[in-house]
C-alpha cells in the first residue's frame, strides 16, 4: 500500500503527492481544534509532521459493517481524505488493499514481525468469543487469535467505531456470538477507543496526530475515550438546546415543531446522557449530524447503548415486565389510583362496620 | 385525665414540612421534566429551564432536610430516635402486628403508643430508603451536566452499577411510589386522629399529642 519511501517525512510525502503547504497548514489547524488545543500548537503539530516518518499501521476488520472504513474513505474534505491515509502507512486493510490471499496475509505478518512494538493496530468490528471464537474467521484463523497477535505486538491499538470499543451492534442483547470489544478480548494491551457508529475520522486522526506530536496518547476517560472528543455532553452543545429550555418539543414526526427544528427530547433523544463532539465536529465533512438532520441522538458512542439506554424513540426505558406501549407514567398513575381506591375502600368498610365500642380489646 | 405530651420536637416538624413542600415542587417539576406537559407558545418562556431550576433548588432543600432528619434520629428525643423505625425490640414487634391487624379489621383498636406505631415506623424507614435512592439517582443525573469528582461522589458512581437509562427510570418511578405513600399516609393520619382522638393531625404542626392518663 505504502507508496511513500520510508525515509520521507509525512509532510515530504504529502507535498510530493501535490498537497499544498496551505492545505497542510489547514489540516494542522483542524487537528489542533479537534484536540481542543489553542492555535499556538499549530506550528508544533506542523513541525512534528514535517520531521516524523509515517508510523506503520495494520487495520483489522472483524464483526463489522465496514462503516468505519467508509468513514475514512468518505472524508470528503479532500485534503483530510488524502492526509488521513498518508499520516499512517497502512500496510494491511482487507477492504481497500490491492493484495489478496496469501500475499495479503504476508503483508500483515511482515509488519508484526519487522515492526514489533512500533506499529499501530487499528481495529474495526467486534470480536466474538463464544464457542472458541468461530463466528468470525479470516484465512482460517479466528478474529480473537489474530487480534491477540496483532494488537499484542503493537505499540498501541486504536479501536475505531463502537463495535471494536465494546461490542457494538453484534454484542446487543442477546449477543449470540459473545461479541466483545478489543480491550476486553485481548488483555494487557494499551488502547484508545474512538467509538461512534460510525466513528468520526477526525477523532481517530487527531489521536494519531497527538501521538506524533507529543509522543503520547491523549488523556482518556474511564471508557478509554479521548477527553477531547468525548468529554462534553451532546445536550450541552446541541443547536436545538434553546428549544429544550424554552419548552418547544417535537411531538410527532413531521409536525409543526419538527419542521421548525425544535428539540427532539420527546422523540427519545439521548443527547442528555451522551458524551461526544458530534455536534461540533459533525459528519459528512462537517456539514451535518443526526440531530441537525431531525433524528434524535441514540448515544451511539456510549458503552452498550443498545441495551443501556432504552428504546431509540422513547425517553425512558421500558418498565421491566410491561409492554413497549405502556409508559412509565401510565404505570405510575395506575399504581397511585389503586392506592387511592384502596384507601377509599378502607374508609367505606370502616364506616359500614361502625365505631369500635370503647372498652373492648385494650 | 388528658395530658398533653411534647412528642415531635421542632426539627422533626420542620423537616416534615420542608419535605412536604419540596417533594410537591419536585414531583410537579419532575413529572414535567419527564414528559413536558406545558408547551411554550413563544421562545421567551423558558418553561423547561425554569422547571429544572425549581427542581434543582428544591432538591437541595429536600436533601438537606433529609440529612437533618437522619441526624435527629441520633440526637432527638426518644420519639424521633432510629429505634422508632427499626422494629427489633419485642414490644415493637408486637405493636407492628397489632397495628397491621387493626388496619385489616382484625382488631378493634390500634395499639396505643405515644410516638409512631411500629407499622408507621417501618413504613417511614422504607420511605427514607426511597428518599435516599431518589437523592442518589437525582445527583447521578445531575452529574451528567456537572462533571467532576464531587458530583461523581454525590451520585455519579451509580453509572458504574447501572445503565444511564435505568438510573432515569428508577428516579422517575420512585416519584410514583412516593405518591402512593402520601395518599395512604394522609388517610391514615386522618383515620387515627378520628378514632383515637389523640390530636395526631395537629401534633405534626404543634408537636403536642393528647394522651389519656
Ligand atoms: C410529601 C408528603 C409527606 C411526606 C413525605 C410525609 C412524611 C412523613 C414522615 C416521614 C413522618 C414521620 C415523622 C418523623 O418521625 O420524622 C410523618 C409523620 C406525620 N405526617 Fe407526614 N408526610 C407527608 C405529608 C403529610 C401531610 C399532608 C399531613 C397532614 C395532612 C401529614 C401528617 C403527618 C402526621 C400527623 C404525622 C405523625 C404521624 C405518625 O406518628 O406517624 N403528612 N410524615
Ligand atoms: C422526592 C424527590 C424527587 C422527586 C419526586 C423527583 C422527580 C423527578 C422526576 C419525575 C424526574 C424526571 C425523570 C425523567 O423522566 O427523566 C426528575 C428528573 C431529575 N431530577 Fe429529580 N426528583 C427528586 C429529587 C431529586 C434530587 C434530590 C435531585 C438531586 C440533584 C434530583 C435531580 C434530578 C435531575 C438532575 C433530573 C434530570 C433533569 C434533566 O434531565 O434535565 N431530583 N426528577
Ligand atoms: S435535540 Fe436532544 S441533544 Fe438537542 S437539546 Fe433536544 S434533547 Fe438535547
Amino acid at each position: 500500500m505504502s507508496t511513500v519511501r520510508d525515509d520521507q517525512s509525512i509532510w515530504e510525502g504529502l507535498s510530493k503527492k501535490g498537497v499544498s503547504r496551505r492545505d497542510f497548514m489547514k489540516f494542522c489547524s483542524t487537528m489542533a481544534a479537534t484536540l481542543a488545543l489553542p492555535s499556538s500548537f499549530v506550528p508544533r503539530i506542523a513541525e512534528a509532521l514535517e520531521k516524523k516518518q509515517k508510523p506503520y499501521a495494520v487495520w483489522l476488520e472483524f464483526q463489522d459493517c465496514a462503516g468505519d472504513t467508509e468513514s475514512i474513505l468518505r472524508a470528503t474534505k479532500p485534503t483530510i481524505a488524502q492526509i488521513v491515509l498518508d499520516v499512517i502507512s497502512l500496510e494491511y486493510h482487507e477492504t481497500i488493499m490491492a493484495g489478496a490471499g496469501k500475499a495479503a496475509e504476508k503483508a500483515r505478518d511482515d509488519v508484526v514481525k519487522n515492526q514489533k512494538g512500533k506499529y499501530i493496530a487499528i481495529v474495526e468490528g467486534a470480536i466474538p468469543t463464544k464457542d472458541g471464537g468461530i463466528y468470525c474467521t479470516i484465512a482460517g484463523r479466528t478474529a480473537l487469535d489474530i487480534a491477540k497477535e496483532v494488537c499484542g505486538n503493537a505499540a498501541f491499538t486504536i479501536n475505531v467505531g463502537s463495535c471494536s470499543c465494546w461490542g457494538g451492534v453484534p454484542s446487543a442483547n442477546p449477543n449470540p456470538t459473545g461479541a466483545v470489544g478489543t480491550g476486553e478480548a485481548v488483555s494487557g494491551i494499551t488502547y484508545v477507543n474512538i467509538p461512534g457508529c460510525a466513528h468520526n475520522v477526525e477523532n481517530a486522526t487527531a489521536t494519531i496526530v497527538h501521538y506524533l506530536t507529543f509522543g503520547s496518547l491523549p488523556p482518556v476517560d474511564s471508557h478509554h475515550r479521548p477527553l477531547f472528543g468525548y468529554g462534553k455532553r451532546i445536550h450541552d452543545n446541541c443547536e436545538r438546546r434553546a428549544h429544550f429550555d424554552a419548552g418547544q418539543f417535537v411531538r410527532k414526526w413531521g409536525d409543526e415543531g419538527h419542521r421548525r427544528g425544535w428539540c427532539l427530547y420527546e422523540m427519545g433523544c439521548k443527547g442528555p446522557e451522551a458524551y461526544y463532539n458530534c455536534p461540533t465536529v459533525k459528519y459528512n465533512s462537517g456539514t451535518c449530524w443526526p440531530v441537525q438532520a431531525g433524528h434524535p441522538c441514540m448515544a451511539c458512542a456510549a458503552d452498550h447503548n443498545w441495551d443501556a439506554f432504552g428504546p431509540i424513540y422513547k425517553r425512558l426505558e421500558n418498565v421491566p415486565g410491561a409492554g413497549y406501549q405502556t409508559s412509565a407514567d401510565k404505570i405510575g398513575l395506575g399504581v397511585a389510583a389503586v392506592a387511592a381506591a384502596g384507601v377509599a375502600a378502607h374508609a367505606i368498610a370502616r364506616a359500614v362496620k361502625g365505631k369500635p365500642k370503647d372498652e373492648e380489646d385494650k | 385525665m388528658i395530658k398533653r405530651i411534647y412528642v415531635w420536637e421542632f426539627p422533626v416538624r420542620l423537616t416534615h414540612w420542608l419535605n412536604v413542600l419540596s417533594i410537591l415542587a419536585l414531583a410537579v417539576t419532575g413529572i414535567y421534566i419527564g414528559a413536558p406537559y406545558l408547551f411554550a407558545v413563544n421562545e421567551n418562556q423558558f418553561i423547561m429551564a425554569k422547571m429544572r431550576y425549581v427542581h434543582f433548588i428544591s432538591s437541595y432543600v429536600f436533601t438537606v432536610s433529609f440529612l437533618v432528619r437522619i441526624y435527629w434520629m441520633f440526637a432527638g428525643n426518644k420519639f424521633s430516635r432510629w429505634r422508632q423505625f427499626v422494629p427489633i425490640s419485642k414490644e415493637r414487634l408486637e405493636t407492628l402486628y397489632g397495628a397491621t391487624a387493626y388496619y385489616c379489621f382484625l382488631r378493634e383498636k390500634c395499639p396505643r403508643v405515644i410516638g409512631h406505631t411500629a407499622l408507621a415506623g417501618v413504613t417511614y424507614l422504607l420511605l427514607f430508603i426511597l428518599f435516599l435512592i431518589e437523592i442518589l439517582t437525582g445527583f447521578a443525573l445531575y452529574s451528567q451536566s456537572h462533571i467532576g469528582a464531587f458530583w461523581t461522589l454525590m451520585g455519579g458512581w451509580l453509572f458504574a452499577v447501572m445503565g444511564e437509562g435505568t438510573v432515569r427510570l428508577v428516579h422517575h418511578m420512585i416519584t410514583w411510589l412516593i405518591a402512593v405513600f402520601v395518599i395512604v399516609h394522609i388517610y391514615i393520619a386522618w383515620l387515627n386522629d378520628l378514632s383515637e382522638r389523640n390530636g395526631l393531625m395537629s401534633s405534626i404542626f404543634s408537636g403536642y399529642k393528647s394522651v389519656e392518663e
